[in-house]
């Protein structure tokens, strides 16, 4: 610690390229954080979803429904906990450029079984009140600037209702949740749907089923794909994280194109930076050369030129990690089409980790090379 | 002349140098380079995606689907209104029928090649004008189907990403077993990842009743499509929307192609600002260790102009090979990539492939040079305006 200020002054021996050297790093950590933020986005919080929730779809595909019967044969199975059915409806509202997402649920088995979407109590008794009500995402309420007690017509495009093309809710509650929940979605009753649609009446898209042991999560999804064998809707059932997953490989590998522009990305910012520190060392040699005459260890002398490259990459990586989380912080700046755009814990540590290595490995060969420095060498030099 | 005649001496011996600061160059290049290859190839993600919707669709064609659909998946049309579009004004007939085709637009799971997980592959059930309406579509191995049984053609697209289609196979869906009799081919548009059968085979296995979802009809010129959009809007028999399929699919490929070339211009222009600092590093290194070498010529009577000119010269030249390296890279990696997305307004798959353009490689390489030039001006400056004396006591 009591050579921190040697440290800092050997630092600013070349005040612009310190400061080049620290940009270059802020800005590759910058590019790290939001990178992985737009990794996480495109997987849809596959890290949230439930280890002991099973979806049920239907065998052909997902757009197909499945009829609201199966509710009760799958709630009288035994290791079942609770059972509920969700409908995507895909409704306009005001332009189709708003894009949200609208699920059509029984409000009651719903909340119980996604406990981490929190509602008021009095908004849930608001909502199970009116028919008509629908509770909201709190970043989708403020995207719109709605609030409690809002009527909000929205345009079925897949359903239609009896009258006209347009249905009518009421905001009766939002919803708010950890990060990584996804805030912007609509959900509102399955009866005001199934009431007042043209056609389709008694299908739901598809069953959310809570089980008692997750361990059984395989057991009991083929017990229930072997109920519905042979009937007119056979189902296919995977845990629900599957199901996620599924999902974000449809998109494609937005992981690994990320991780790959990530490897460039820091590989040149460690060319960048070992570069700088080898010639900073090698005009230092001198220096070197008079702190080893003075009683330097060689050990010593290794610490001070690594902590030195640690130092620039600390100061420069946690600025660009910190910059990134600041501006994750807004929100999504696409409107809607990432709606969990957070940074996620998991990988600021393997970034702060990745930071610390970056500094030990531009350091590495410059501080070997000042360690392995023959004082006569050193000040005969110049 | 003596002024153009030194700074060509200078930068000569410059260029000539560079092999031996063959790290710090090295960093410079490998740098830019990097910058370059991110932002063509996540460019040409996006340019690929949006030339395989583009190309879909003739402006002589009219897609037809109930009004307030926002794409042929959440569309819906009656076997009664179907009959009443096809007897609109403004169609090419041949002889008594419509050059036009009822469809059903469905998906199917069907695993992705590569990833095993299930993906939405688009199903169009078609009638046996499809093939009229549009000309494209040609058969490259075995035959079409037969109308009337469980047999399909399978697109390029879909049978090179998705598991099983291949000509003489089985796909079992449900209760559904379909057979792979042909492959076609649709010049690369957004059809080859379909699927196709009978329409009404499809109605039956998915249950839809006598019920399609739009209608692709062929207009007899392309000037006579607000004739047929209009006749049809103002029948109060039917509720539809009409659009000229080129619009349309261009309209479904914005949203995903915009946000694509955000993030590729973002992460580039990030990429971008650091190879700036690490070029500006390296020929700050660059200058500094020639310090007394350009001392020298200024005190042997060379003028600024011409030192400045050298080091400017350099940073560019090692940007464009940085650049041009890039862009190779880039080409020989993702050029002709196959891949495919989720299309989320159908909620289906599209094959495309990447396409690296010249004009990308272009914009590369403009990008490239643009931060050689960035990243040499103050070293540049610095060199320049280096005193003599002291820079002639540097070790």
């Amino acid at each position: 610690m009591k050579f921190l200020p040697l440290l800092w002054s050997s630092l600013w021996r070349k005040k612009v390229r310190t400061i080049f050297t620290l940009l270059s790093v802020f800005i590759a950590f910058l590019l790290f954080g939001l990178l992985m933020t737009i990794r996480g986005a495109f997987s849809f919080g596959v890290d949230i979803a439930g280890l002991d929730r099973l979806v049920l779809i239907h065998k052909v595909s997902l757009i197909m429904p499945l009829p609201v019967s199966y509710k009760d044969r799958l709630a009288a199975t035994d290791g079942v906990t609770m059972v509920s059915h969700q409908t995507w409806f895909g409704g306009v509202y005001q332009d189709p450029a708003n894009f949200f997402a609208q699920m059509v649920v029984e409000p009651e088995p719903f909340m119980k079984i996604y406990p981490e979407f929190k509602i008021p109590p009095d908004q849930v008794k608001a909502w199970l009140a009116d028919r008509q009500g629908a509770i909201v995402g709190v970043d989708l309420a403020k995207r719109f600037k709605w609030k409690i007690g809002d009527r909000i017509p929205i345009v079925g495009t897949i359903w239609q209702p009896k009258q006209g093309q347009v249905w009518d809710f009421n905001i009766v509650g939002m919803y708010d949740g950890d990060s990584g929940v996804d805030k912007t979605q609509l959900f509102f009753r399955y009866d005001y749907l199934d009431e007042n649609r043209l056609r389709g009446e008694g299908l739901v898209g598809w069953y959310v089923v809570k089980i008692a042991d997750p361990s059984q999560a395989s057991a009991m999804g083929a017990k229930f794909d072997s109920m519905f064998a042979n009937s007119s809707a056979e189902t296919k059932t995977t845990t629900e994280k599957g199901f996620v997953e599924g999902f974000a490989k449809q998109i494609g590998d937005i992981g690994t194109i990320m991780i790959a522009i990530l490897v460039a990305v820091l590989f040149t910012m460690l060319l960048v930076a070992a570069n700088t520190m080898a010639q900073s060392v090698r005009e230092r040699t001198s220096e070197m050369g008079v702190l080893k005459t003075l009683g330097f260890s060689n050990a010593a002398v290794l610490t001070l030129v690594l902590s030195e490259s640690v130092l620039i990459a600390v100061i420069g990586g946690s600025l660009g990690l910190g910059l990134a989380w600041v501006i994750v912080q807004q929100g999504d700046p696409t409107n809607g089409m990432l709606p969990v755009f957070v940074l996620p814990q998991r990988d600021v540590v393997i970034g702060g980790v990745m930071i610390v290595v970056l500094g030990l490995i531009a350091g590495a060969l410059p501080a070997f090379n000042a360690m392995n420095l023959k004082i006569t060498n050193a000040l005969r030099r110049s | 002349m003596d002024f153009i005649k030194q700074t060509f001496a200078v930068t000569l011996l410059n260029l000539q140098t560079i092999p031996q600061r063959f790290g710090s160059s090295g960093v410079a290049i490998v740098g830019i380079a990097g910058v370059v290859i991110v932002l063509v190839s996540v460019l040409s993600i996006a340019q690929g995606f949006s030339a395989a919707m583009e190309q879909t669709g003739s402006p002589s064609r009219a897609l037809v689907m109930r009004s307030g659909a926002d794409s042929e998946m959440t569309s819906g049309l009656g076997a009664t209104e179907v009959d009443l579009i096809k007897q609109a004004p403004g169609l090419l007939r041949d002889g008594q029928t419509a050059v036009a085709s009822a469809e059903l637009y469905v998906v199917i799971d069907i695993p992705k090649i590569g990833t095993n997980s299930p993906a939405n592959v688009p199903m169009r059930g078609v009638e046996p004008q499809a093939t009229a309406v549009r000309n494209e579509f040609s058969i490259v191995e075995g035959r079409m189907f037969q109308f009337g049984t469980n047999e399909v053609v399978v697109g390029r697209g879909a049978s090179v990403n998705f598991q099983g289609l291949k000509v003489g196979n089985t796909i079992r869906s449900g209760q559904n077993t379909w057979e792979v009799v042909g492959m076609f081919e649709t010049d690369g548009s957004v059809a080859e990842t379909e699927i196709w059968c009978d329409s009404k085979i499809l109605q039956g296995a998915y249950r839809r009743g006598n019920t399609y979802q739009t209608v692709l009809a062929h207009l007899d010129s392309s000037d006579s499509f607000d004739r047929f959009r209009d006749s049809l809007t103002s029948n109060p028999q039917v509720n539809v929307q009409v659009r000229r399929e080129t619009e349309y699919y261009a309209q479904q490929s914005r949203a995903l192609s915009s946000l694509i070339r955000n993030i590729g211009f973002g992460i580039a222009a990030l990429m971008g600002i650091g190879a700036v600092f690490g070029a500006i590093l390296t020929m700050y290194t660059a200058v500094s260790t020639r310090a007394r070498e350009i001392a020298t010529l200024r005190a042997l009577g060379f003028n600024t102009t011409s030192v400045l000119v050298s080091v400017l010269s350099e940073s560019i030249a090692l940007a464009a090979i940085g650049g041009a390296i890039g862009g190779v890279l880039a080409y020989v990696a993702f050029n002709g990539y196959q891949t495919s997305t989720m299309n989320f307004s159908t909620f289906s798959q599209v094959a495309f492939a990447f396409q690296v353009t010249p004009q990308l490689l272009g914009m590369g390489l403009t990008y490239a040079l643009a931060m050689g030039l960035i990243g040499g001006l103050f070293p540049a400056l610095r060199a320049a305006r280096l005193p003599i004396p002291s820079a002639l006591r540097e070790l």
